[in-house]
C-alpha cells in the first residue's frame, strides 16, 4: 500500500516476473514441512478429542473438547490462514468478530434462562406408534 | 474479476496505457501495485469471513440454548450420529485444508502443476466429505430422524433394507456430472482441445471421489455400526431403565415397545447371546422369542404389583420422552441446520475451487498474482474451522 518499493515492484514484475527471487516480492510461501507439521498436529488433536469422548469427565467434558477445538482452530488460523505472518490488521478484524459473537451468545443465553421452557410446545406426544401411555 | 479481464487486451498490446508506470495484465486498473491489489482483496475476504463467523454464531447460539435446556436430549440423540463417520470427515477436511494451503504455496512459487494437483486434491476431499455426508443423511432420513415437522422415528419400525432412495437422489447430480465430464473429456480429446481435456481430467477424478466417499460411508455405516448405533442408543436407555427399576418388571408390557425393552432387561443374565442377537432389529424371530420369555416370567413370577406401575412408568416416561418432536426433533433440526449449511458452504467451495482449477490449468497465477487462490483458501479454512467445532459439539456428546 504505502510501501516505498511499490512502484519498483510493479516495474520489475512486468518485465521479469519469471526470473529468480525478487526481494520486493510480497508473497510468503509457507515451507512444506510447516504445512505438514500443522496437519500432523491437527490430526493428533482430532484423535485426542475422539479418544477423550470415551472417558467420563463429567461437566469438564464440554470444556475439554472446546479447548482442544480451539487449539485446532488456532493452528488453522495462524498457519493455514497465514495470520501468524500477515498484517496484524487482518487478525484484529477477525478476532473482533469473536468479541461480538461472545457478546451475542452470552446475552442471549442469560436472557434465555428466563424464557427457554417457553420454546417447547406444551402438548408433546412421543412419536412411537406403539409407545407406552 | 471483470476489471482484470477487461484490462487484458490493452495490457497485452501496450504496457504503457496512460499510466506513469507499467501495468501487468493481472493488475486491475484501479490498483497501483500487485501488493496493493492483493492486500485489498485479502482485507475484503477477511471482512466476508467475519460475516460468516457471525452468521454461524446464530446457529451455535441456538445450539447452546437448547443444549442448556435439555442436555439429556442432546446426549441421547448424539448416539444416533456415527462418530466414526464424523471423525473420518474431520480428517478429510483437515487434509483438504493441508492441500489447500499447499496449493496457495505452489501458486506463490509458480509451480502450476502442483497447484492444479493440490486444488484437485482439495476438491476430491470435499467430494469425499459430501459422499460420507450423504450416507449419514440418507440413513437418518430412512429412520425418520428429521426436524420436528417431519420427525417420525419409531424404534420398533422395521429396518430399511437395500439402497436408500434418498441416497440415490443425492448421488444423481454427481453421477450426471461425472458422466458429463467423461463425455466432455472425450469430446475435447477428439477435437484436440488440450486445455479443455486438461481441465476435464482432474475434474473426472474429483467427481469420482464423491462415490469413494459414498463407498467409505457405506462400509463404515453398514454392518455392525449401522444397527449398533441405533441399538446403542436404545441400550443406553435400557441400561438406565434397568438401573432405575432394579430388575422390577413394568407391568405395562402390552405394548411391543416396552416388551422389547424389558425382554432385554430381564434376560441379561439368562440368555446373553439371544439378547445380543435381538439387538439387531432384523432378528424379529429372536426378539419375539425374548418377548415371550419375558412375558412368561412376568406371569409366573410375583412381580406383578400394581403399585409399581407408577414408579416404573414414571421412569419409563422420562426416558421415552426424549423421542418426541420437540425434544429429539429439535436436536435434529439444529443438527441439519448446522451441518446442512456447512455442507452448502462445502458445495460453494467446490464451485469456486473448480473455477480456480480452470485458472490454474490456464497458468493464471504467479508470485505477484495469487490472490484468488489465497482468498478461496481462507474461505476453505473457515469452513474447516467451523467443522472443527461442529464435530465435537454434535458427534462427541456422551
Amino acid at each position: 500500500m504505502s510501501n516505498p518499493h511499490s512502484h519498483a515492484v510493479a516495474a520489475t514484475s512486468t518485465h521479469d516476473a519469471h526470473e529468480g527471487h525478487d526481494p520486493n516480492d510480497f508473497a510468503h510461501p509457507l515451507p512444506v514441512w510447516m504445512l505438514l507439521a500443522v496437519f500432523v498436529a491437527l490430526t493428533v488433536l482430532t484423535i485426542i478429542t475422539v479418544a477423550q469422548a470415551s472417558f467420563d469427565l463429567g461437566s469438564l467434558d464440554v470444556l475439554v473438547t472446546m479447548v482442544i477445538a480451539t487449539v485446532k482452530a488456532t493452528l488453522v488460523m495462524l498457519f493455514f490462514m497465514h495470520l501468524a505472518f500477515d498484517k496484524p490488521f487482518n487478525l484484529i478484524i477477525f478476532l473482533s468478530s469473536f468479541v461480538f459473537v461472545a457478546l451475542f451468545i452470552i446475552f442471549t443465553l442469560t436472557d434465555s434462562q428466563m424464557t427457554s421452557y417457553a420454546f417447547e410446545p406444551v402438548v408433546d406426544e412421543p412419536v412411537t406408534t406403539t409407545a407406552t401411555p | 474479476m471483470a476489471t482484470t479481464d477487461a484490462i487484458l487486451p490493452e495490457a497485452h498490446d501496450d504496457h504503457d496505457h496512460g499510466h506513469d508506470h507499467a501495468h501487468p495484465s493481472f493488475l486491475a486498473h484501479h490498483f497501483d501495485t500487485p501488493e496493493q491489489q492483493f492486500d485489498s482483496g485479502k482485507l475484503g475476504m477477511w471482512l466476508f469471513l467475519v460475516t460468516e463467523i457471525l452468521f454461524f454464531s446464530g446457529m451455535f447460539c441456538a445450539y447452546a440454548i437448547f443444549r442448556n435446556l435439555r442436555p439429556d436430549v442432546f446426549e441421547g440423540c448424539s448416539q444416533f450420529l456415527n462418530t466414526k463417520l464424523g471423525a473420518i470427515n474431520t480428517g478429510v477436511l483437515l487434509f483438504s485444508s493441508l492441500t489447500m494451503a499447499w496449493a496457495v504455496r505452489s501458486a506463490q512459487i509458480e509451480d502450476h502443476k502442483t497447484c492444479t494437483g493440490m486444488l484437485a486434491a482439495t476438491l476430491s476431499c470435499a467430494m469425499v466429505f459430501l459422499g460420507v455426508k450423504s450416507i449419514e443423511y440418507s440413513h437418518k432420513w430412512d429412520l425418520g430422524l428429521l426436524p420436528p415437522f417431519a420427525y417420525s422415528y419409531d424404534p420398533n419400525a422395521p429396518h430399511h433394507e437395500g439402497i436408500s432412495t434418498y441416497l440415490v437422489y443425492m448421488c444423481l447430480p454427481f453421477a450426471i456430472g461425472l458422466i458429463g465430464l467423461v463425455i466432455w473429456f472425450l469430446v475435447s480429446k477428439a477435437l484436440g482441445n488440450r486445455f479443455a481435456a486438461d481441465v476435464a481430467k482432474p475434474m473426472i477424478v474429483v467427481f469420482a471421489f464423491f462415490f469413494v466417499g459414498v463407498g467409505l460411508g457405506t462400509i463404515l455405516e453398514s454392518g455392525e455400526s449401522k444397527h449398533a448405533d441405533v441399538a446403542h442408543a436404545m441400550a443406553a436407555r435400557e441400561g438406565a431403565h434397568v438401573d432405575a427399576v432394579h430388575g422390577a418388571v413394568d407391568p405395562s408390557t402390552d405394548s411391543a415397545a416396552s416388551a422389547g425393552v424389558h425382554a432385554e432387561a430381564n434376560t441379561v443374565s439368562e440368555t446373553p447371546v439371544l439378547e445380543r442377537l435381538a439387538k439387531d432389529e432384523a432378528n424379529t424371530g429372536i426378539r419375539d422369542d425374548l418377548a415371550a420369555r419375558e412375558r412368561q416370567t412376568t406371569v409366573a413370577g410375583t412381580t406383578v404389583v400394581a403399585n409399581e406401575t407408577e414408579i416404573a412408568g414414571a421412569i419409563d416416561s422420562v426416558k421415552t420422552e426424549v423421542n418426541t418432536k420437540s425434544r429429539a426433533g429439535v436436536f435434529f433440526a439444529i443438527y441439519y441446520c448446522m451441518t446442512g449449511i456447512h455442507a452448502i458452504h462445502i458445495l460453494a467451495g467446490v464451485g469456486v475451487l473448480t473455477w480456480l482449477l480452470v485458472r490454474s490449468v490456464r497458468k493464471d497465477f504467479n508470485r505477484q498474482y495469487f490472490g484468488p487462490v489465497d482468498y478461496v483458501g481462507l474461505y476453505w479454512h473457515i469452513v474447516d474451522l467451523i467443522w472443527i467445532y461442529l464435530f465435537p459439539l454434535l458427534y462427541l456428546i456422551r
